[in-house]
This record gives structure tokens, sequence and C-alpha cells, in this order.
């Protein structure tokens, strides 16, 4: 009979391939939250430990400490705090890097004072002979009385053995302090807390007051007696400051015993890597290569399987319309929900590739110089060297982007970068970009080398990236927020990517943000179907009407047929929409049609493209069925003949997509991390203003 | 870690490459989040890069490479040889 899943939370330093251990552990069996990011949110998957044990596993977000200075700490806090029972951990699993592992039995020191039982995984041991270290594995286990495994989590050596040690482990129960810690300090203070509740340890009353935080497994009475201790901030700062030293001073003595390096064997590839990418000149020209590089390969490589995909949804509403009988349903399947899917996988390879460089320079190490690099840059615009991050995850998506905010801990820096994330360039406006970009821009080659095409969308990212460092310093200027600031970062050391943990985390935010983006597009195809093939009783009798109109005219059927559906279109409700704001967005040069996408993408903007493909295949309703880009290419104003996507109307769509604020989901994520309305709200009016003024502007000189 | 000549200087005016150790006097002046990260007193720090206008400083201390703030660095007293 299988035993019931063990609660295993995981647990470690940033930098020290803990993803890599929990996708080593679960493989695919695992769950993310809702949004497509790292280890924000609480990830779980599922471990089979043994033939009758399995184990739930929790990755908890990286952390140097207990003692949190950011949201995504507090979560760790909270997760070992028993905040939530159903949440407790029964075993915790905690990763050290093999580098770094002084540093790494801080927080390990810090658990085990939990006294919640703890295996100690040391991640990395493959590079010891390379790195001169050597541990007497044996001494270690009895210094720290805790099950320590040698790993390496990406040649996958050692992960049985650390499912092992958890079952050992869970079965013997057995959890000691490590350090005692605190009744070094002042024996007489620590002995009246621990008093307050025997039921809990030492360390974690004292991490309920100085953290100020009490989970529901305090008594209202204990609560009352452990906030008397908190009284004397200066005090508890002091201790904390003790014990940190303390605690160092314990694993000096440890790791003296048990660890040793050879330094003569420590290469320096680290320090020549440094002076190249931190330099003043070269780190610039290095970092602004690489964003050139990701920007021309989402566009090279990501056309010709967007123009397969574009190509096989067409073809499939056709066949299918061939082969199934006429009536609602056909039409709702070749004409809603076909274009639709298909509106939603052609994203899948900018996306896909976007997500692919960003994993890979986190992955290498490369991120944190260029938070080193643009520090003090980024602080002149209000914000932090850290916000380069959300601003390069921005253009692939402003959620995970938002939540990645959370690691900046000054208020004012996290809040402008919160604010401006939206101005980059998300994936979602990219198909927006590259149907218009296709269309008015001429596919040719500036210098030989460089696609025209492809350098209008990197200087409409550059547009993006500008604007949201403007508007930065303009609130830079304008907040009235005091908030202390304080900065720090982990430079790590440089390492080739692991395949796996790329492979994971590309699919895994690919599929977050198909599912989560898809639902709401697929949703809107439907939508827009029925509203664009239903309407007043003029689109009931349109070809009656339109018989009427063209009866003194000698004209063929097929031209009939489409002046038709044309008038239909005017007529349905969606048409009605469109021509209700017609007068507003005139001034911008977009006729009604464009409006109905305009006020679609209020949900999403890559609903943009989708519109427009349902709009134009129920108004094409002949047999030759084009590609979107084809279809837009051959629209013409009805009135005048002239072409609706000319370059002044291109640009004015570009440049009113690039500023306004078009995703609700966005606006969603904004108000729950600033934890109220009036920040998306700011969001929505200032950058609707924005984008309005910027489109008229650029319609008008171009006109 | 005793020297000929002690010079009592701060992290921020250490040159690229010198190495210090962070004094005892220090200690209150190191914020926790720091200190946890290795920043002892006692402990040896050296000064990798300097980022470009200046600002932040790339350290290595305790075997932690890191990089801080120069306002936070200033702060922060080290002794080193002549």
């Amino acid at each position: 009979m299988a035993n019931k899943p063990i609660k295993v939370a995981l647990i470690g330093n940033p930098n020290t391939g803990k993803t890599l251990l929990f996708n080593q552990l679960t493989g695919l069996n695992q769950k993310v939250g809702n949004y497509p990011g790292v280890t924000v949110d609480k990830k779980e998957g599922i471990s089979k430990l043994s033939a009758t044990q399995s184990a739930i596993i929790i990755d908890l977000p990286g952390t140097y400490s207990i003692n949190p200075t950011s949201i995504d700490e507090t979560i760790v806090l909270k997760t070992l705090l028993k905040k939530d029972i159903k949440e407790s951990p029964d075993v915790i699993l905690v990763v050290a890097d093999v580098e770094n592992l002084k540093r790494n039995l801080l927080l390990f020191s810090q658990i085990k004072d939990l006294e919640i039982p703890t295996v100690l995984a040391i991640n990395m041991a493959d590079q010891m002979g390379k790195k001169g270290i050597s541990i007497d594995l044996s001494a270690l286990k009895k210094e720290l009385n805790t099950e320590v495994i040698l790993i390496s989590a990406k040649k996958n050596q050692g992960i049985k053995e650390v499912k092992e040690a958890i079952i050992r482990c869970h079965v013997a129960a057995k959890a000691s302090p490590l350090c005692g810690i605190n009744h070094k300090i002042d024996p007489d203070y620590f002995a009246k807390l621990k008093e307050i509740s025997p039921s809990h340890s030492l360390y974690e009353l004292w991490l309920m007051i100085t953290q100020n935080n009490f989970p529901e497994t305090v008594t209202s009475a204990e609560k009352q007696a452990l906030l008397a201790f908190k009284k004397d901030i200066s005090k508890l700062k002091k201790y904390q400051h003790k014990e940190t030293i303390y605690r160092y001073q314990e694993i000096n003595k440890i790791l003296k015993k048990t660890y040793i390096v050879d330094k003569s064997k420590a290469s320096d590839i680290r320090s020549k890597l440094d002076k190249i990418f931190t330099h003043k000149v070269f780190g610039y020209v290095f970092f602004f290569l690489i964003l050139m590089v990701i920007f021309q390969s989402i566009f090279d490589w990501a056309s010709l399987p967007m123009d397969l995909i574009d190509g096989f949804f067409a073809q499939l509403a056709q066949v299918t319309k061939s082969l199934l009988p006429a009536g609602v349903f056909t039409d709702l399947l070749t004409d809603g929900i076909i274009p639709g899917v298909g509106g939603v996988i052609i994203f899948i390879p900018q996306i896909a590739i976007l997500f692919l460089f960003v994993a890979i320079l986190e992955e290498t190490g490369y991120m944190s110089r260029v938070v080193f690099l643009m520090d003090k840059i980024m602080r002149r615009f209000g914000m932090n060297g850290k916000s380069i991050i959300p601003l390069i995850s921005g253009t692939a998506c402003a959620i995970p982007a938002i939540m990645a905010t959370r690691t900046i801990s000054n208020w004012k820096e996290r809040l402008i970068t919160i604010l401006v994330v939206p101005f980059t360039t998300c994936s979602a406006r990219l198909p927006v970009y590259a149907i218009l970009i296709a269309l008015i821009i001429p596919d040719t080659k500036i210098l030989g080398l460089l696609n025209l095409q492809g350098l209008v969308l990197l200087s409409l990212y550059g547009l993006g990236f500008g604007m949201a460092i403007l508007a930065a310093f303009i609130l830079h200027k304008t907040l009235d927020i005091n908030s202390k600031s304080f900065f720090l970062i982990e430079m790590p050391n440089y390492k080739l990517p692991s395949l796996k943990n790329v492979f994971f985390e590309v699919f895994e935010k690919t599929k977050a943000f198909v599912f989560g983006a898809g639902k709401i597009i697929l949703a809107l195809s439907i939508v827009l179907w029925f509203l664009a093939s239903n309407g007043s009783s003029d689109y009931k009798n349109a070809s009656e009407i339109v018989s009427k109109k063209e009866v003194n005219r000698d004209i063929s059927p097929e031209e009939m047929s489409k002046k038709v559906a044309s008038f239909e279109l005017e007529n349905s409700y969606i048409g009605m929409l469109g021509k209700t704001i017609e007068p507003v967005i005139k001034p911008l040069g977009f006729d009604w049609k464009i409006g109905i996408a305009l006020v679609t993408s209020f949900a999403a903007r890559e609903v943009f493209v989708g519109t427009l493909a349902t709009i134009y295949s129920v108004e094409a309703n002949d047999e030759n069925t084009t590609t979107i880009k084809q279809k837009m290419a051959s629209e013409v104003n009805p009135d005048t003949g002239e072409k609706i996507f000319t370059f002044p109307v291109g640009m004015s769509l570009l440049i009113f997509y690039a500023f306004a604020m078009q995703c609700m989901a966005t606006l969603a994520i904004v108000k729950k991390e600033t934890k109220t309305w009036k920040w998306p709200l700011i969001q929505l009016i200032g950058m609707g203003v924005l984008a309005y003024v910027s489109s008229l502007i650029t319609f008008k000189i171009l006109s | 870690m005793t020297f000929l000549y002690q010079i009592l200087s701060t992290i921020a005016t250490l040159q690229i490459g010198e190495i210090g150790y962070i004094s005892e006097e220090s200690l209150d002046f190191i914020p926790l989040k720091l200190l946890e990260m290795g920043c002892l007193p006692g402990a040896e720090v050296q000064l990798l890069q300097i980022a470009p206008f200046k600002d932040p400083l790339y350290i290595c201390v305790n075997g932690s490479h890191l990089a801080i703030r120069i306002e936070t660095a200033a702060q922060i007293k080290v002794l080193k040889s002549e």
C-alpha cells in the first residue's frame, strides 16, 4: 500500500541549482501558479521516492537567510513558520553550492534551529576536483547532525541518494537545533522567551518577534507575551547581529575540520570574463549586441514557422468549410474557432525564442553583471539596477515582469518599475507589430546585412524602452515617497546553462502564456464571430437592400455577394460598435474596422490580429481564402478606393499599440502587487492619453 | 591580521584589487543582510571592480562575490596594510 506523501520544502540560496534539482526530482510532474514566472510563487511537484513512497516537493523562492527583506523571502518565512498548517513541511531539503558552502550553511543553520527534519544536498559536487575542494563527508554529517548528500543536479548524480535520505529522515523524525545559538547571546533573555510556548522551538519564537510574523499555531495569550519582547527594538537588532556572527563562528569551526580548498587550483575565468562584461565601454557594447541578436532572431527565426502556422490555419479553415455542410456550426468553426486558435498558436515561435534568451542570460550569471552595470544609470530614473530584469522580461510578458520586481526592496524604486514595465514591448505586441511592419515596410536589406523590417522592429523596442525610462524619470521627480534604499546583489560565478533547466523554463512559460492568454483570445474570437454574424434588421435583410440599391447597375454575382457581405458587416453588432467610436479614432487615421480591433484589444493586444482575421473572413465570403496579411494588404476604402493600411495609418497604429495600456491581465496584477486600484487606473489613463496624442501627431505629420 | 602599519580606511576608498579587513567598530553600520552574506568584522574584503560612473562596487568578502552601493561601502571601515 502506498504511504501518505511526504511534504518536502526545497530551500536554498539563489544560484545553487535549486530549480534544476527540483526539475530532476519531479520531472514533468509539476504545476506552477497562474503566472509564467520561475520561482515567484509556490511551485509544487510530485516525486516518486521509492516504490511505496512519494513526496510533494514545494520549491520555495531562493533566499540567503530566513530573515526576509523582500516579498519573495517572506513566502519562505511563512511556509517555515507553519502559517498555513496544510502547507507546513515534514522534511526540509536544503540545497547548497559546494563552492559557497560557508555562506550556504548560514541558511542551513537557521533552518536546523527550527527543529524540523532536514536534509542537506551539496550541489555541483562534480566541480570539486576542478576547484580544488575536498570534503570529509562523514565528519561533516556528524558535525551538522544531519543527512548530507553530495550531488550534481546537472549530471543527475546523487538524486537517488537524496530521495533515500528524505525517507530516512522522515521516518526518524529526529530534529535537533544545530547551535542552540540563542543561549549563547543572552541566556536569561532567551530562557524567558522559551518559557512562553513549549510547543514551539526557541528559534521559531525568536523569528516571530524579530519578523513580526505570528502563525495561527500561537495562542493569543502567547502572542501577548511575545509582543512584550518586541518593545526593545534596538536590543532585537543587536541580538540579530550577534546571532549572525555567532552562526558564522560555529560554521567556520565546523568547516575548518571538514572542508579544504586548494586555492592554487582555482581558475581565474571569473575575473577574466568580468573584465569584459563589466567594462566601462565594452560592457555596454556587449549588452547592446546581445539585445540586437535577441531581437533580430525573434524576427528572423520566427518568421518562417509563423508563416507556416498562418498558412496552415487558413488552409484548415478552407478545407473544413468544403468538407462540412454549410450552416451556423460550420461558420462558427471556420470563421470563429479556427482563426481564433490559429491566432494563439502563431505567437509560440516568438515567445519561445524570447524566453529562451532570457533563460540563458539568467542561467549563465550574466544578468547580474547587467544589474551591476546599470544600477547607477537606473537610479537616476528612480529605479534600481535590478529593474533591468523586469524591463527585459517585460519584452516577453509584463505579468511575470511585474512579479519579478519583488526582489527590489525599496518601495519607490519598485513602484516606478511596476508602473513603467508595460511600456516595454511585450510579446503580445509582437504579432501586431509583425503584421503591420510586414504590410508597410519593404522587405529589404540595409548594407546587405541588416533586415529593414527587423530594424524597424528594433526601433519600436527602443521606443518602448525609451518611453519607460522617460516615464520613470517623470515619476521619480513627481512621486513623493520616502523609502530607504539598500542595494545588494550577488555576482554568481559564470556557468554554462543547463539545457534541461532552459528547456523547462521555456516550455513552462510558453505553456502558461498560451493557455492564459489563449483562453481570452479564443473566447473573444467566438464572441466576435457572433457579434459579426448577427445584427440589426438591416443586417438580416442585407441582400434585399443591396440589390435594391444596385438595381440600376449591371454587376456580376461575385461582386454582388461581396457588396452584400460588406453591408452585412457594417450593420452587424460589431460594425455598429465600430461605427460608434469611428469619430473618435478618425483623426488617428483609423476606420471603424480598426476601431473594432482597438476595442477588443483592451482585453489583450494580440486580439488585434485575430479580430481583423475574423472580420475579414466574415466579409470575404469567397472561395479563395488567403492569409490575414494578404487580406489586410488588399483592404480598400469602399468610398475612395484607396488602400486602408497606408504608411501613415500603419505608423499611427504602431505608435498607438506601443504606448496604450491594453491588457486587462496586467492591470489586475498591478492591482494585486500595489494593493490598490489607484496605480492601475493611473497606468490605464496616462498611457491611453499618451497613445492617443502620439498617434494623432504621427498621423498628422506623415499624411 | 597584524600589520606593521595599519591604516583605517573604508571599502569605498580601497583601490581595485586591494585587500582590507573589516574593523570591529563597523558592526553597527553593516546591514543585517550584508552580515548574513558573510560581511563580518574581521573578514577579508577585496575590491574587485568599480562599475562605470563609480558606483556600485564589486567586492569579494569572506568568499562571497557581491555588489553594493558606494554609500553602504563608505560606512564599512577596513584595516589595510601600508
